[in-house]
């Protein structure tokens, strides 16, 4: 496929909106709600909110105004695009008791039509991630699998980093390489234009319904440009490569001690990750025991209850359950799919009430090794 | 272990992604807490390997991970031991004759059958553990030709927890066949051996670099007899144990069964000792 890339302003993103409208999908941005930039629907391009940044630090986050009118102008919205994809709560399965058996009855409720505009390359790699876990293993998950064919994603490249980004290191970030059917990238220069680049048939197909003029090579330089400069931003970092041995050496470094103290094991970081897919199942049934159901929820494994086995749990201590979280995201996922479970959001820094922040505790580890 | 991508990607066979259906055709006692059901094998479902397991689903109570204890040589019908510890369990052995209760799977990794062959096998077991090793106890018996001395040390917490004892006492007079039992605690009337299952290792005589064994217990039962075996002369990669972790979906998408970097349900529950070895000794890993 032949890389198109186009230049347009407003009008043009209005187009897009609309385009993807008329197409059927529910179009879901990045905007204002409540005190924090979130993913919400968006019926127009008068909903996205220009000229707001969100600043982020261990355990804060706060709305803030930013220096220019761009309209992707904050880092990561407060919550993942996970949620769209890989639904909080799904029902599995419905039983119905008949002759004394049971019969399962097939109900996968039509997937809706999704257009994820405006997320971040972090998530953008965070959904490929997922993707690896949910259809590219063993099985598929069906119903991650039939929303995902509904899922059309319009990336809009990060211009600026937020202080708990570490995209860069994660080699996500902050210009979206793949995942993506269309990716923006927003320059201000008196007015708000936007490099549009296609990354899938899909996308191409849906640029070439807009009116705009072919991006020139300075333009398009000059917008990457700005994704080059918010990576030099970032403050924070992962040796992904080095995590996998420097994980497994220190499983026992007094570290994790000293984090398990501080961890309120309350699971905001797991809630809020991209990519984080553990789920826990519940069954329920009428009252007049004719229906049964099961349900799929997210579950995370910050609780107790999440490795009991008959006798007891095989991680009590909270200690042992932020080490089995973070020895995922970065060692064991690299083992289990190729690839790292982290992406570089920091979501799970900011969201933490007690600011326990990821790269830190890996740098600790990295530093000090007790081999 | 798969990193990168599996080669082909196959398409869920039924009673994998939703449970099948099936009626239960017995349930026997064994021990005080648990009973023995043999089930019909719910139709295009596939057939088992000895060490696999099933998902079994009650009608609105739950779903849980239970090995197959029966002949995997057996078709039509597969056997699942269970010990009432919960609701679904409680459930599970409470069924009637006719009943019915959902079966996914088989899953799971096998115990290495192909890599016995020709040897010695000597088969350790601990309390409920000693259900997943008899289909390949069976197995044996069937092909018995194929297999060297056999040997079954089995470990229960008292005489009344012993599981299978007709049978136990059945296959110690089967020839190059020797089966030992001791327990915990053995109270006044029992004239066996008392102690844990490696007291039992001075009793057999089994060259080592002609024996394979496998193991299937509690943990610590498996981390002591790997370590006295070991010290014995018995080659860690000739040694096969079964792991048992939470498991809410048998096909790696839940996240409970994780064990290192390893899914227990779905590259377990068997493993080769030395993949697990350097995670054995981690606490709360």
């Amino acid at each position: 496929m032949k890389k198109q890339a186009v230049r347009f302003d407003d009008t043009g993103l209005t187009c897009l909106i609309e385009l993807l409208r008329g197409e059927g999908y529910e179009v879901i941005g990045p905007r204002k709600s409540g005190p924090a930039v979130r993913l919400a629907r968006i019926e127009s391009a008068a909903d996205l909110t220009p000229g707001i940044d969100s600043e982020t630090s261990p355990g804060r986050y706060r709305m803030a105004g930013a220096p220019d009118a761009r309209i992707f102008g904050a880092g990561p919205a407060a919550e993942s695009p996970k949620r769209y994809l890989h639904a909080p709560e799904a029902r599995l399965a419905v039983a119905e008791r008949e002759n004394g058996a049971f019969r399962i009855i097939r109900d996968t409720p039509a997937a809706p039509k999704t257009a994820l505009f405006g997320i971040r390359p972090c998530d953008v790699a965070g959904i490929a991630r997922l993707d690896r876990v949910l259809l590219r293993d063993r099985y598929k998950d069906p119903d991650y699998e039939a929303r995902r064919e509904q899922t059309f994603i319009v990336a809009a490249n990060c211009v600026r980093s937020s202080e708990t980004c570490f995209c860069a290191s994660m080699e996500t970030g902050p210009r979206a390489a793949s995942g993506f059917d269309i990716a923006l990238t927003e320059s201000v220069n008196g007015r708000r234009e936007y490099l549009a680049e296609a990354g899938s048939t899909k996308g191409a197909a849906m640029l070439a319904q807009i009116k705009a003029e072919p991006a020139a090579a300075d333009f398009v330089k000059a917008s990457h440009a700005q994704c080059e400069a918010a990576s030099a931003q970032q403050t924070r970092s992962v040796d992904y490569r080095r995590a996998r041995k420097v994980i497994l050496r220190n499983f026992e470094h007094r570290r994790w001690d000293a984090v398990g103290k501080r961890c309120l094991a309350c699971g905001n970081c797991t809630m809020s990750c991209p990519t984080c897919f553990c789920v826990n199942t519940k069954d329920s049934s009428s009252p007049d025991l004719s229906h049964a159901e099961r349900r799929r929820l997210w579950d995370s494994c910050f609780t107790q209850a999440f490795s009991y086995i008959h006798g007891g749990s095989v991680r009590t201590s909270t200690k042992s359950r932020y080490r089995q979280w973070l020895s995922h995201k970065l060692a064991h996922w690299q083992d289990q799919f190729g690839e790292t479970g982290c992406v570089g959001c920091g979501r799970c820094i900011t969201w933490c009430p007690a600011g326990i922040d990821i790269t830190e505790e890996f740098a600790a580890l990295d530093s000090s090794s007790q081999s | 272990m798969t990193a990168g991508e599996p080669a082909t990607l196959i398409a869920a066979p039924p009673g994998i992604m939703e449970p099948l259906p099936a009626q239960v055709l017995s349930v026997d006692k064994e021990t005080h807490d648990t009973f023995t059901l043999r089930m019909e094998q719910p139709p295009g479902m596939a057939g088992f390997r000895p060490g696999q397991f099933s998902m079994l689903y009650v009608f609105g109570v739950g779903e849980l991970p239970i090995s197959i204890s029966g002949d995997p040589e057996h078709p039509g019908e597969l056997t699942y031991t269970v010990r009432s510890v919960g609701p679904v369990t409680y459930q599970l052995v409470t069924r009637q004759q006719g009943e019915s209760a959902g079966i996914r799977g088989p899953f799971g990794t096998s115990w290495p059958m192909a890599e016995c062959r020709g040897k010695n096998v000597l088969l350790i077991a601990g309390g409920i553990g000693l259900a997943p090793l008899r289909p390949a106890i069976y197995h044996i018996l069937r092909h018995r030709g194929d297999f060297n001395r056999l040997v079954i040390l089995y470990g229960a917490r008292s005489p009344k927890d012993v599981l299978y004892k007709k049978e136990l006492a059945a296959w110690n007079l089967l020839p190059d066949t020797q089966v030992l039992t001791t327990v915990d605690y053995g109270g006044v009337s029992w004239r066996g051996y008392v102690g844990v299952v490696t007291t039992l290792f001075k009793f057999i005589r089994l060259l080592p670099s002609e024996t394979a064994t496998i193991l299937c217990g509690p943990e610590i039962m498996m981390r002591y007899a790997i370590r006295d075996l070991t010290a014995r002369g018995f080659d860690e990669r000739q040694i096969w144990l079964s792991m048992e972790r939470n498991m809410r979906c048998a096909v790696g998408f839940c996240g409970h069964c994780q064990l290192g970097p390893y899914f227990a349900c779905k590259d377990g529950p068997v493993f080769n000792f030395p993949q697990v070895k350097p995670y054995m000794d981690l606490y709360e890993l």
